[in-house]
C-alpha cells in the first residue's frame, strides 16, 4: 500500500504557519488583556474565548458567508487582489487563526497577570525601555505561557475538523488536512489507510502534550526556591 | 407516593396513551442527500395519511451506507444508486429482493451567476473559472455521475485543479448557493426545491451521464416494523409518484 504523505505535510504547514501568526496576534492581544483596566475588557476576553465553546459549524458556516464574493471580507480581499479564500490553503489559515486564538491568547494572558507588574517597575528603574523590559524581562519570565501557547495552538489545529469540512472543498495538497483524509477515508470504507493515519495522529498528539508536560514541568521544578 | 401524585401521573400517562392511536409506529430511514426536500414533503403526507411517525436521517449515500453497516438504526434505506442497496441485501443487512428504484435522479450545472454561462457544455471546456463543486465521487452517486459528464466532454483533466468537493450533494450545493464556487454539479430537484433561483442552469443530457437510478431497500431493522412497509408501499403510489416527479426525478 502507498502512503500519502502529502496530507501530513499540508497539515504540518498549516499548523506551523498559524502558529508562528498567532504568537505575533495574540502576544500584544494578550499583554492588553493583562494590564488593561478598561471597561470592556471583560466583553473582550469573552470574544477571544468565544471560538473555544461554539460549534466549529459556527465558525465554518460564517466563514462561508463572510468569505464568499459577495460577503464583506471577500470583497475587501478581492479588492486586495488576493481573490477569494474558501477552498485555499491561505483560507485556511485565516480560519485557523480565529479558531485557535484562545489558545494562544489565555495562557499568554495567565502567564502576564502572574508575573504583576513589579518586574517591569524594578527594570524601569534600571532605564530600560518598554520594548527592552518585554523583551529582556517579560518573555524570558513568560517562558512557559509562550510554550503553553504554541503547543496548544499547534496541537489545536491539527485537530481542526468542522472548520476544514465546511469551507476546504477537499482538495489535495491543498485544503485535504489529516482529519479530512481521516474522514474520507473512512466514508469511502478504505481502513486500512484511515487506520494508519488515525493511530499515527493519536501516538503523535500524545507526544506532544507529553512533551509539553514534562517541559513545564522541569521548567517549574528548576524555578522553585 | 401521595395519593394526589399517582392520579396526577396516571392522568398524564393515559392521556399520552391515548393521544396515539394504536396503530401508530415510527419508522427510521436513511435517505440520500439529493433527496432531503422531496422526503421531507412525502413524510408529511405519509404521515397524514397513515397516522405514522418518520424519522429521517440525511447524508451522502456511501456515509450512510457504512453507518447501516455499523448497526446504525435505520429501517429503510433509500439511496442515490442500486449499488448500495444491493450490497446491502447480499450483505444481509437488507431483506434480500426488497430493493426497487424509487426515483431516477437528473443531474444540472448551475452557478448563481445568471451572465455565468449560455451553453454549460462551453462553459466546462473553456475551463474559465476558479472553482467548480461536486459531490465527491468516492461516497456520493452525484459526483460520480459529474466525472462522467466531465469525462465525455473530454475536460476532465482540464478542470481537475478546480475541483472542490462538498461532503453530500447539499454541501455541494451550499458551496454554489454562497457564490464560494463559479459554478457546480447539483441535483435538478435542489434546484426546484430552491425558490427565487435565478442564476445559469444547465440540464445535462442523460447521454453524458449513466441513469442515476435511486433504489430504496428493507433494511433487516425494519422487517417487522408495519410503518417500514407501509413507506415502502406509499413510495409506489400515485400521490409519492406525483410528488418525485414535480421536483424533476423520473419514475419507472
Amino acid at each position: 500500500m502507498d502512503f500519502d504523505w502529502q496530507p501530513v505535510w499540508l497539515t504540518l504547514k498549516l499548523a506551523g504557519t498559524t502558529t508562528v501568526l498567532l504568537l505575533i496576534i495574540g502576544t500584544p492581544i494578550a499583554w492588553w488583556l493583562a494590564r488593561t483596566q478598561a471597561w470592556y475588557k471583560q466583553a473582550l476576553a469573552a470574544v477571544v474565548a468565544l471560538p473555544l465553546v461554539l460549534p466549529p459549524t459556527v465558525l465554518g458556516f460564517y466563514l462561508l458567508i463572510m468569505l464568499a464574493p459577495g460577503g464583506p471580507v471577500g470583497q475587501l480581499t478581492q479588492a486586495l487582489g488576493i481573490g477569494t479564500l474558501p477552498f485555499t490553503f491561505e483560507g485556511l489559515v485565516f480560519a485557523s487563526v480565529l479558531y485557535s486564538l484562545p489558545c494562544v491568547v489565555q495562557p499568554l494572558q495567565n502567564a502576564f497577570e502572574a508575573l504583576g507588574p513589579r518586574p517591569m517597575e524594578v527594570a524601569s528603574t534600571l532605564r530600560a525601555s518598554p520594548w527592552d523590559r518585554f523583551i529582556t524581562v517579560v518573555i524570558p519570565l513568560a517562558r512557559p505561557g509562550f510554550l503553553t501557547a504554541a503547543v496548544l495552538c499547534f496541537a489545536h489545529t491539527i485537530g481542526e475538523f468542522g472548520v476544514v469540512l465546511m469551507i476546504g472543498g477537499n482538495i489535495p495538497g491543498e485544503t485535504k488536512v489529516l482529519s479530512v483524509a481521516i474522514y474520507d477515508h473512512v466514508e469511502s470504507l478504505e481502513y486500512d489507510q484511515a487506520h494508519l493515519l488515525a493511530a499515527g495522529m493519536l501516538a503523535f498528539s500524545f507526544l506532544v502534550l507529553m512533551t509539553l508536560y514534562l517541559a513545564n514541568g522541569r521548567y517549574t521544578r528548576s524555578h522553585q526556591p | 407516593m401521595n395519593p394526589l401524585k399517582s392520579a396526577l401521573i396516571s392522568t398524564l400517562l393515559g392521556a399520552t396513551l391515548l393521544s396515539n392511536p394504536l396503530t401508530a409506529d415510527e419508522v427510521k430511514i436513511a435517505v440520500a442527500a439529493n433527496f432531503t426536500d422531496v422526503s421531507r414533503i412525502l413524510a408529511e403526507l405519509f404521515e397524514k395519511e397513515t397516522g405514522h411517525k418518520t424519522k429521517i436521517s440525511y447524508g451522502s449515500t456511501g456515509k450512510l451506507y457504512s453507518q447501516i453497516e455499523h448497526g446504525a438504526p435505520f429501517e429503510l434505506f433509500l439511496a442515490a444508486d442500486t449499488k448500495r442497496p444491493i450490497k446491502a441485501e447480499h450483505e444481509g443487512l437488507a431483506v434480500a429482493g426488497s430493493h426497487f428504484i424509487y426515483a431516477k435522479g437528473k443531474l444540472v450545472l448551475w452557478s448563481i451567476e445568471p451572465e455565468a454561462f449560455e451553453s454549460g457544455e462551453t462553459y466546462l471546456k473553456q475551463g474559465n473559472l476558479n472553482h467548480l463543486a461536486l459531490a465527491n465521487p468516492k461516497t456520493a452517486p452525484y459526483g460520480q455521475a459529474a466525472v462522467q459528464v466531465m469525462q465525455n466532454i473530454g475536460s476532465l483533466a482540464n478542470l481537475e485543479s478546480k475541483l472542490v468537493k462538498g461532503d453530500s450533494i447539499s454541501q455541494t450545493f451550499q458551496f454554489v448557493a454562497t457564490g464560494n464556487a463559479d459554478a457546480g454539479f447539483v441535483a435538478l430537484s435542489q434546484i426546484k426545491a430552491w425558490k427565487g433561483q435565478t442564476g445559469s442552469l444547465w440540464e445535462i443530457p442523460q447521454a453524458y451521464y449513466e441513469p442515476i437510478d435511486q433504489a430504496a431497500v428493507m433494511l433487516k431493522k425494519g422487517a417487522t416494523n408495519p410503518a417500514a412497509t407501509a413507506f415502502l408501499e406509499f413510495l409506489k403510489s400515485k400521490t409519492a409518484h406525483s410528488v418525485i416527479t414535480e421536483f424533476g426525478y423520473g419514475v419507472e
